[in-house]
């Protein structure tokens, strides 16, 4: 047993080794970047020394006992096996410690729970596999996927090398903006499955369960930028949904809310002019990589038996307005993506799926025509 | 006493058939034991292949060997065929060879439902194994199977369902049966506060199993009417709640943890004691202690989903409770301390194997205790933090308790005696790797690696590279058991053992005072002197 309370003392030495060496080490929880991620550490500091203190004792007492009352150093076995003074002495303190421990833990637990007063309110929702972002108050509204140097990264024998992407796996498309110093409230949803929202810094995480709203909220101190990750099994992808949040000063939080809402604007000229085919196809390509090829595959071949082929796919083959309606409202497991693209995105990907991926139907579609198509099918595609 | 003894005589064919077809049909404790531990073992190399594969993904960031919904498979197939085909059946495996010997009867109560239990089993396991070929993949939901993902599973979902299903009998027969033996098949002057803590611990462990496996197989049936029927339990769009899955899950799966960790309790409190030559300090206080737990386990299970959305009443209610557990848990540690204290000790491999286990689960009850505080559960919540405690307290808690099971009872089994020096080789490399194995996915997961992950970025690379390193030593220093289990049955080092095995070991229970091997119907007449060291 030495041996592994030497190896315990090997391994903490290589931890402290290792983080002097790297700053980019981490062996303990962060501190965060809130209040309550600071009462969240130091309760767990309190904690983790209760713990080491009582496993010095426990450990300590039992190695005393190994080295000394062994048989090769001629020890008698005594023959007690019963002493109700002790046995009531450690029942009765780790009782208190208990007691000990509940008062902070009880304090921190209901300053998490309290999400009133509140001076904003995002709403977040899951998805298979990336996070939707609503500004209740302002209207802002967008998807933040996993950006696309980490996702060529990350493909099965993609020859990258992970070490040179930055910030590999924590990168996302469009980042959450919050203001500092605010109370902000956060609605937890979720469009298919379980999913779960964290960020280390702001010290939670809370599940978006489909069919139900969550609550919790956060206060930022220092602008940064904070990177987290989806929490619970959310299916293939469920490893590459990263968070990203960037606090900012107020005047520049503000000043970001004005470009948010000047490029709606111009996104909706956009969808209003008449694009290219080859245009679409080449901005099709990205869209589809970035919303599509996780399910159907970056050749379009689809996996057996659960995600269907684009290539030679009825559907894209066929018709293309019933393709449209079909990725407008979704079917199945496949999400309706009325409401996750733009008309110019969707227009994009659409023909880039019938003059790509194997397929040469040679049609294309105008942002203006999925509009039409979008508006004529009440209740779906739409922005609620 | 005379006519037990005349009808005995009468019977003298009453030994094992012969041929293979003696496994298949054997009605014997031993032979069902038996099977029941080969079986056991063979699933402890599938289960342990799975997660090889595992840790070979994830020795560097980036996708090298798997595509993630593989990768899935593998952490759900991991949990099931470890929990459902290794770490409950060689429980059950040492109930059925221990609890007969140690209450000086026969047999189990029930051998023809004990036959069935195991062949079930065997079914159970092989039906979820062959979901591993079809279209679609074997579940990849994790082994909670969490609505809606699970319902996103191809073929595979009703398959898995059905083989939940028989394990859940197997295990409701075999509980059965371990508790009609134990009530029904005891020696007399045996009374309940007599008997072994291993005969203990599994009493109330078949309790749990009866009360537990229900309740499983039912939310799994509602998993499939909710694909397959058009019922809405799970499914807000009908009125369902996912979360309702949840809280019937783990209602199932907090006592289930606990189904493999009270035999063990039960395990390293008959062991400890001989090799410390010593009476088990407590006795009735480890009894009172087990029960305790035991009734806690059904009360705590929300622990497992903090982050689920609870009120805050809930919340603080579960935390409390959670936290309770751990008073218990500390009279079990300080009692096995307390028996180690003052004793004249020796440290041949199960003793080698039980002190570890007293350590490294304790290490697991510290992290335990850490999760029950429901803020700071915020931060650990699925993350690499729970992976290292639930792992510390199945294997270098569960899984080294049975090794040292084996080591303890292979001798008394199998009348030949292990070598003890591969045994100790086995045991050092298995307790150093095992630590580089899950110490540092502590470090990972409080740095906020989520869990269930193929791949990560990049600043949590070289734990996971130390990791896995000690997982692949841990993987191959498994084959020395194997060795040494295929050895001793053989012939072992070819020294005759007793019937005692170790020294003065049938002062603590009665298979000692049975031959090595013992006789195929352990006790045929009840034995007249009962142990009382262990008390």
């Amino acid at each position: 047993m030495k041996k592994t309370k030497q190896l315990f003392a090997g391994l903490i030495l290589m931890a402290l080794g290792l983080g002097t060496a790297q700053a980019e080490y981490t062996l303990n929880l962060m501190k965060g970047a809130t209040k309550v991620s600071h009462d969240i550490y130091d309760l767990h500091m309190l904690i983790l020394w209760i713990c080491v203190f009582i496993g010095i004792g426990v450990f300590g007492t039992m190695f005393y006992s190994i080295y000394h009352h062994r048989k090769s150093r001629g020890h008698k076995a005594a023959q007690f096996h019963e002493n109700t003074t002790v046995e009531i002495i450690w029942t009765i303190i780790p009782t208190l410690i208990l007691i000990g421990m509940a008062i902070p833990a009880t304090k921190a637990m209901m300053e998490l729970d309290d999400v009133q007063e509140s001076e904003m309110s995002i709403k977040v929702t899951g998805h298979q596999w990336k996070w939707e972002y609503e500004y209740l108050d302002n209207g802002i509204h967008f998807f933040s996927s996993l950006d696309e140097a980490s996702n060529k990264a990350r493909q099965v024998g993609s020859g990258i090398d992970p070490f040179t992407v930055e910030n590999y796996l924590l990168e996302v498309d469009k980042p959450l903006v919050i203001p500092t110093k605010k109370k902000i409230r956060f609605v937890f949803t979720a469009k298919d499955v379980i999913h779960s929202w964290w960020v280390p810094d702001l010290g939670w995480k809370k599940d978006a369960n489909p069919g139900f709203i969550n609550e919790s909220w956060t206060s930022v101190d220092v602008p940064g930028t904070y990177r987290g990750q989806c929490t619970e099994l959310c299916g293939k992808d469920h490893g590459f949904m990263p968070i990203v949040v960037i606090a900012m000063n107020e005047p520049e939080y503000n000043a970001w809310v004005e470009k948010q809402k000047s490029a709606v604007a111009a996104e909706a000229g956009s969808a209003s002019k008449q694009w290219a085919k080859e245009e679409l196809i080449a901005k099709g390509k990205s869209v589809y990589e970035t919303n599509c090829s996780s399910c159907h595959m970056a050749d379009g071949a689809g996996l057996a038996g659960t995600f269907p082929a684009i290539k030679a796919s009825k559907v894209v083959t066929g018709d293309i307005n019933a393709q449209v309606k079909l990725m407008l409202d979704g079917k199945g497991m496949m999400p309706a993506f009325g409401k996750m693209l733009s008309p110019v995105d969707f227009a994009a990907v659409v023909t880039f799926t019938r003059n790509g991926l194997g397929n040469a139907v040679g049609d294309s579609i105008q942002p203006s025509a999925v509009q039409a198509l979008q508006s004529a099918t009440p209740g779906a595609g739409k922005n609620e | 006493m005379s006519a037990v003894v005349a009808e005995h005589d009468d019977h003298h064919d009453h030994g094992p058939a012969k041929g293979l077809l003696r496994w298949v049909i054997t009605t014997n404790h031993k032979d069902i034991g038996t099977l029941y531990l080969l079986f056991a073992l063979a699933m402890f190399f599938v289960g342990g292949s799975m997660a090889m594969v595992i840790r070979a993904e994830l020795f560097e960031p980036g996708m090298q060997f798997v595509n993630p919904q593989f990768f899935n498979s593998m952490t759900t197939m991991h949990a099931l065929v470890m929990v459902f085909g290794a770490v409950m059946p060689a429980f059950v495996g040492l109930a059925n060879w221990m609890i007969p010997m140690m209450i000086g009867s026969p047999d189990m109560a029930l051998p023809r439902m004990n036959n069935m239990s195991f062949w079930l089993l065997v079914a159970g396991v092989l039906l979820l194994a062959s979901t591993l070929f079809m279209e679609g993949g074997a579940p990849a939901s994790g082994w909670t199977l969490y609505p809606p993902l699970v319902l996103q599973t191809g073929k595979a979902l009703p398959f898995a369902i059905f083989s939940v299903h028989l394990l859940g009998i197997s295990s409701i027969l075999g509980g059965i049966n371990i508790i009609a033996t134990i009530f029904n098949m005891r020696a007399p002057g045996m009374t309940l506060m007599k008997m072994p803590m291993f005969v203990w611990t599994w009493l109330i462990t078949a309790f749990l199993l009866i009360a537990i496996m229900p309740v499983f197989a039912g939310a799994v049936t509602m998993l499939l009417t909710d694909k397959f029927f058009h019922t809405s339990f799970f499914d807000a769009a009908g009125g369902g709640d996912p979360v309702l899955y949840q809280h019937i899950f783990w209602f199932f799966g907090h006592p289930e943890v606990y189904v493999m960790i009270l035999p063990t309790f039960g395990v390293a409190s008959t062991i400890i004691p001989v090799f410390a030559r010593k009476p088990l300090f407590g006795y009735s206080s480890m009894v009172y202690a087990t029960a305790a737990i035991a009734f806690l386990s059904f009360i705590v299970w929300a622990h497992h989903m903090f982050t689920v959305g609870m009120p805050i009443a809930g919340e603080l209610y579960f935390m409390y409770a959670t936290m309770l557990i751990a008073i218990p848990t500390g009279v079990k540690i300080f009692n096995w301390t307390a028996t180690m204290w003052k004793g004249s000790m020796t440290f041949e491999t199960p003793m080698l194997f039980s002190i570890a286990f007293v350590v490294l689960f304790t290490m697991g009850g510290f992290t335990g205790l850490m999760m029950a505080v429901a803020p700071a559960d915020f931060q650990y919540h699925d993350t690499y933090f729970i992976v290292a405690h639930f792992h510390y307290t199945l294997v270098p808690a569960s899984v080294f308790i049975l090794m040292a099971a084996g080591y303890f009872w292979l001798p008394k089994w199998t009348g030949h005696m292990y070598d003890e020096r591969i045994g100790q080789l086995h045991f050092w490399l298995s307790v150093v790797s095992v630590n580089i194995l899950f110490f540092p996915q502590h470090f990972l997961g409080l740095a906020g690696m989520p869990r269930r992950i193929p791949d990560y970025a990049v600043q949590f690379a070289d734990w996971n590279m130390i990791s896995s390193i000690g997982g692949f030593i841990f993987g191959a220093s498994q084959l020395l058991f194997l060795y040494i289990v295929i050895n001793t049955i053989k012939g072992g080092t070819g020294e005759k053992v007793t019937g005692e095995v170790w020294e003065d070991a049938a002062k603590h229970s009665l298979e000692w005072t049975l031959p090595s091997p013992p006789p195929y119907h352990s006790f045929t007449t009840p034995p007249t002197v009962i142990p009382t060291e262990h008390m």
